[in-house]
């Protein structure tokens, strides 16, 4: 089993990503299948965009396992009041910063849940969100 | 099409990744707004974008798109270039409109996604 710790800072736009991009190149290295390669860096992006974009700091942890990997993503931020409600589409809080950068409309949390095989999300307002995720190798 | 043709297609000037231009592609995806992109599973797609930011060079190493056309003159940041090059991701940059570098490529021969 593989174990990484990373940590985010809340508005730092410019390193959003760079922990998607290291589990990439690990996942290549592994020989992991390339659909499922990408439908994983592509939820773990949008949840680092979310850190980025909506809590003041987060911790991200990676497990890598024989058969799957598992990705949980805790950060201390002003939460989300409404998760059904996050969770469609179109629905977002995001800043016009936020906007700028070519996220915000509201598609983050569903491309998250379309691209992972197991989806987690508990929040408290004024505390924090936790998102975990699972995706395996082989399909279920 | 290969990459190399696109540039000219679109008087465009190549920023990074003059080794790839011989890449083929066959498909296009014309966005500024990164989650779209992020929708994609096709692969060996190009991406039009005004949106000229380090997310579009990431979004775009995510998504598997080896090339990457900034319009309306917008130019790529050296942070850009720098996770360009490393990522193996042509940017190309035109003088054109979304609306007219789509246009032109789709003239061309290449196809929409959906």
């Amino acid at each position: 089993m593989m174990e990484f710790s990373f940590e985010i800072n809340g508005g730092d736009f410019s390193n959003a990503g760079m922990i998607s991009s290291l589990v990439k190149k690990t996942l290549k290295q592994l020989n992991i299948d390339g659909m499922i390669i990408r439908r994983t860096v592509v939820a773990l992006y949008e949840a680092e965009v979310n850190i980025v974009a909506h809590a003041y700091s987060g911790v991200v942890n990676v497990n890598i396992f024989p058969d799957k990997i598992k990705i949980k993503l805790t950060d201390k931020g002003t939460g989300i009041a409404d998760i059904d409600l996050a969770m469609q589409q179109g629905y977002s809080t995001a800043s016009p910063a936020v906007r700028e950068m070519g996220f915000g409309a509201g598609m983050g949390l569903p491309n998250i849940k379309n691209n992972t095989d197991e989806l987690n999300l508990e929040s408290t307002v004024g505390v924090g969100t936790m998102l975990e995720f699972t995706n395996f190798f082989e399909p279920k | 099409m290969k990459i190399s043709e696109f540039k000219d297609i679109l008087s465009g000037k190549v920023v990074c990744g003059a080794h790839l231009l011989d890449h083929d592609i066959e498909l296009a995806f014309a966005s500024d707004l990164m989650s779209d992109v992020l929708t994609i599973t096709e692969d060996n797609v190009l991406l039009i974008t005004g949106l000229a930011n380090i997310q579009a060079i990431r979004t775009a190493e995510m998504s598997n798109i080896h090339c990457v056309i900034l319009v309306r003159n917008k130019n790529a940041s050296c942070e850009m270039v720098r996770l360009a090059e490393e990522s193996d991701i042509v940017i190309i940059e035109t003088p054109y409109t979304l609306f007219r570098t789509s246009g032109l490529l789709f003239n061309a021969g290449l196809s929409p996604i959906y």
